[in-house]
């Protein structure tokens, strides 16, 4: 859509100050980390110092007598949960997993896995009682490696699992019979690959590793429980669903779910690593022991350890082209390694791999392995940053083989609407390969590298967003402000992005509306703050309930002015006759006179929409390369995306800004390096580094508003996508600056020194 | 075990201020469970994220890297001692103005940083912003808006806005 085209609106598109700024720039907002209640005491986790062994005993007798200590709770005291897998928004869960993650119970699957966990009067106390826990471990033989574990003769983490075959994303599957570390096979298949690669003039094939990764949030999990006598459980955490986890306490404890209340507090980040449970089953447990609301808090070393980071993948890519850069077939193999219980997100990346090329014949094979790590969880377009690497750092070969600007190599094969992705289905209306021409036009594709040894990179990248329910209410106040409660913990603006569509409607400022995040006892269903889809869903929701609203108010004037709601009409924020011209009052009028008409206004609805529109990216990079260091500089960065609609664009920017320089890391960098026994050696800020403000440019963004045709807004997800291109771009830059394929990640200067080494034929 | 409390005087956000805490309690744990002062935040509990920045004599420091009883006699700063009954910081409305957080949980340390090198140095470069908090760590912006936000609460002191 150009902007001409444009609907005109007041509030959308402007960038109000957000409602919970002055709390968050004063210290006031209170985040999970910083919660306190009465008669509170300190829980800690005793963690597996192995990477795989048998827990043959737990004795907690030395650490009861420690003064201060008041229980202990292992995986014996829990209930076995069911062996079901459910959808949690963009990955999926399976309750017995989930279970055995929170808490070892037979072995221990990885270091850092959760054996024990303790209350105490205060933090170090519970420290101390932790070094007084006999643990008699059996240690076995891990399996560290994705390849390695899908050997036939590997040892088996699960010794009953077995692989189940699928044929899309989500399908149930089929059982192959066969024992195996191997916990599920999918396949995505379009047209015919074998004449797809016959039509080729040139095929590249190449292998590409990446490592485990973190999605890095600030404020560590924390979660407080309280077990009342009544049986009723509360819990304030900071979480990125709090509907979703009440399901999986209810689960995991067997307690009715309408016993669980979860309170939002305040979120330090996510990414998706924070859609999981993890404190909140131990500090309910003591809680219920003891009698006190239990607070727990993980450390950092424990978030590196004890959650879930995105998956080390081993991959193959093959890719085929004509003499005139069409391509004509695309294959590859992606190997995820799910950590300690399977579901990583590679169906999620196979999904993403591709889809923004136009193939006739594509066919990915997708593998889902268990290893000895922590499980894999969600982390910002979950498994699409491994698989789209591969498919970036190919096609850039080809362009190159077949003589193509790499820009122009991806325009002339850009997938368009209408066009089939890999899994068949139609791509509708989107803004692909506006985003490719915008760059195309933008003064960066025209500005000069300025120096030897600097190149550019160009990558892109999809994903495809999610719907999921969304629930709202609004009351509406005489002064003409409206109060607006959700439920939909906000990471990054999200609820004034809603308020700001509720003003919309209303014809009144965002200021006017006054958003808040409700407990799961006092808000109507919500899906997960993830698939970034919280503006999206609630923006339905508030549709919803202020187009009942204005019916309401209408029925009111009419009361007003004698006559038929039918003869009321409203637009632009007014209220008027249809027949009676110089009858009308405004939305702020029209709230003073609501208990004169019929007393308070209020709406709730709850919506399930589909239509997430998905997103589409290309991201464009200059770096030097230092030949002598292998340091990489990031000289110029420019993302060009493709973000509906944007509610606030200041932080439709800012998604796009932070999800790049995510990506960067991802790319340079981050990494979990692992000792020969499964022992993550770097599981500190200092030696994990994520990207600092030194490290980076400014973030350039072209933001192209495609409008969603199926939301009312146009909204479409914008926050996830940004963190997938930065990988391709970084090793095609690398490429152009200095001549070496980097195929494994991250591009550290070791590396990049050891390559420039061989390329130059020296050995040492 | 549950030591001896020592008793502790400081200027806390410019008023008297006593507590006792245990020695092997660190500023920040002082701050957040004993004043219950949340606002200075917990990242990482080693010195490596910059969150728990607070102003300590005119420095700034990881508070977590500092054991409360070394605060006897010291002026400490922290985010809730930074705006005043008559309004925000200019670094705080900055902040706001410039979207410069998502998540907010790494504001209060950028804050408390940002202020103590407006304080020394009026008209910061980017390349100098960028260096002074490289050991404040954010996960969702990018930075760029933060060094914006910076330059932009600089030329609000400065009187250049």
């Amino acid at each position: 859509m150009t902007t001409s085209d444009k609907k005109k609106y007041k509030v959308i598109g402007t960038t109000p100050i957000r409602h919970d700024g002055a709390d968050k720039v004063t210290g006031r907002a209170v985040y999970g980390i910083d919660f306190h209640t009465t008669g509170m005491l300190w829980g800690k986790i005793l963690r597996s110092p192995h990477a795989h062994a048998k827990i043959k005993s737990i004795d907690a007798t030395k650490a009861l007598a420690l003064p201060g200590v008041h229980a202990v709770v292992t995986g014996k005291d829990m209930a076995v949960a069911r062996d079901i897998e459910v959808e949690a928004g963009e990955t999926s869960l399976n309750y017995m997993h989930l279970s055995d993650n929170v808490m070892a119970r037979d072995k221990a699957l990885y270091k850092g896995h959760a054996v024990a966990a303790v209350a105490a009067d205060t933090q170090h106390i519970a420290e101390e009682a932790l070094g007084l826990i006999e643990v008699d471990y059996e240690v076995l033989t891990p399996v560290l490696n994705g390849r390695e574990g899908m050997k036939s003769d590997a040892p088996l983490i699960h010794p009953d699992q077995t692989t189940k075959i699928m044929a899309f994303r989500f399908d149930p599957g089929t059982d192959s019979g066969e024992k195996s570390n191997i916990a599920g096979k999918s396949q995505l298949k379009l047209g015919d690959i074998d004449a797809g690669f016959k039509e080729a003039d040139f095929i590249v094939e190449r292998e590409y590793t990446t490592s485990w990764v973190h999605q890095g949030y600030i404020e560590a999990q924390n979660a407080t429980a309280h077990w009342n006598n009544d049986d009723n459980i509360t819990v304030w955490n900071s979480s990125q669903g709090t509907f979703n986890q009440r399901q999986l306490m209810a689960e995991i404890l067997k307690h009715p779910v309408s016993q669980i209340k979860m309170v939002p507090m305040e979120i330090g980040g996510g990414f998706g690593g924070k859609i999981p449970v993890y404190l909140e089953i131990p500090a309910a447990m003591l809680s219920k022991k003891t009698g006190h609301p239990v607070k727990m808090t993980m450390t950092r070393t424990e978030v590196f350890e004890g959650t879930g980071p995105a998956s080390a993948a081993q991959m193959k890519a093959k890719v085929g082209a004509t003499k005139d850069g069409r391509i004509t077939a695309a294959y590859a193999e992606l190997v995820f390694e799910a950590g300690a219980f399977p579901g990583s997100a590679v169906g999620a990346g196979a999904q993403g791999m591709f889809t923004t090329y136009n193939i006739e014949n594509v066919l990915i094979d997708g593998y889902d392995v268990v290893v000895n790590k922590p499980k894999s969880a969600a982390y910002r377009s979950p498994g699409t940053p491994q698989a789209c690497f591969p498919a970036e750092a190919v096609i850039d070969e080809l362009a190159e083989l077949v003589g193509m600007d790499p820009l122009d190599f991806r325009m002339k094969n850009a997938a368009k609407e209408g066009d089939r992705r890999a899994d068949g289905v139609q791509h509708p209306e989107m803004g692909n390969l506006e985003c490719m021409e915008a760059l195309k036009a933008s003064d960066h594709y025209k500005s000069d590298l300025g120096g030897p040894n600097r190149g550019r990179g160009v990558a892109s990248g999809y994903w495809g967003n999610a719907g999921m329910p969304a629930s709202c209410s609004i009351a509406i106040n005489a002064d003409g402000t409206v109060s607006l409660a959700e439920g939909s913990p906000d990471i990054g603006g999200s609820r004034t992005s809603i308020a700001m569509m509720c003003a919309e409607a209303f014809g009144i400022a965002a200021e006017d509306v006054h958003p808040s995040i409700k407990d799961t006892d006092s808000i109507g269903y919500q899906g997960l703050t993830a698939g970034s889809s919280t503006t999206l869903r609630n923006g339905w929701a508030v549709f919803e309930v202020t187009n009942q609203a204005i019916e309401l108010i209408k029925a009111r004037a009419a009361r007003l002015w004698e006559t038929e709601p039918e003869n009321v009409d409203f637009a632009d924020g007014v209220f008027f006759s249809k027949a009676e011209k110089e009858l009308k009052l405004t939305f702020k009028e029209m709230t003073g006179k609501l208990m004169e008409t019929g007393g308070p206004i209020s709406v709730a609805a709850s919506v399930a929409p589909r239509g997430a529109g998905p997103s589409f990216t290309t991201h464009m990079v200059d770096v030097e390369v230092d030949p002598e260091t292998g340091k990489v500089e990031i000289l110029r960065y420019t993302a060009a995306q493709d973000v509906g609609t944007m509610i606030h664009p200041d932080y439709v920017e800012g998604q796009v800004q932070g999800g790049a320089v995510q990506g960067i890391g991802w790319a340079l960098n981050e990494e979990y390096f692992f000792s020969d026994k499964g022992a993550m050696l770097n599981a500190s800020y200092l030696d994990y580094r994520v990207p600092t403000m030194l490290d980076l440019p400014m973030i350039d963004t072209i933001l192209v508003e495609h409008a969603n045709p199926d939301h009312p807004f146009g909204v479409r997800g914008v926050a996830e996508i940004s963190v997938v291109p930065p990988l391709g771009a970084l090793a095609n830059a690398i490429y152009a600056a200095v001549g070496v394929r980097m195929r494994d990640l991250p591009m550290a200067p070791h590396k990049i020194v050891k390559a420039l080494q061989e390329k130059n034929g020296k050995t040492k | 075990m549950a030591s001896e409390k020592t008793h502790v005087r400081t200027t806390l956000n410019g008023e008297a201020t006593e507590y006792l805490c245990e020695t092997n309690q660190s500023l920040l744990e002082v701050l957040r469970d004993v004043l219950l002062l949340t606002g200075t935040k917990e990242g990482c509990n080693d010195g490596n994220c910059g969150a728990c920045t607070v102003n300590m004599d005119g420095r700034i420091v990881d508070s977590c890297l500092v054991l409360g009883v070394e605060a006897e006699g010291a002026e400490i700063l922290t985010i809730e001692g930074v705006a005043t009954p008559e309004g925000l910081h200019p670094i705080q409305q900055a902040f706001l103005e410039n979207a410069a957080l998502q998540c907010g949980i790494c504001t209060p340390g950028f804050i408390i940083a940002s202020k103590a090198l407006l304080e020394k140095e009026p008209n910061p470069s980017e390349a100098r912003i960028r260096h002074w908090l490289a050991g404040n760590l954010c996960r969702c912006t990018g930075y760029d808006k933060i060094v914006k936000a910076v330059v932009a609460a600089a030329n609000t002191i400065g009187g250049k806005k």
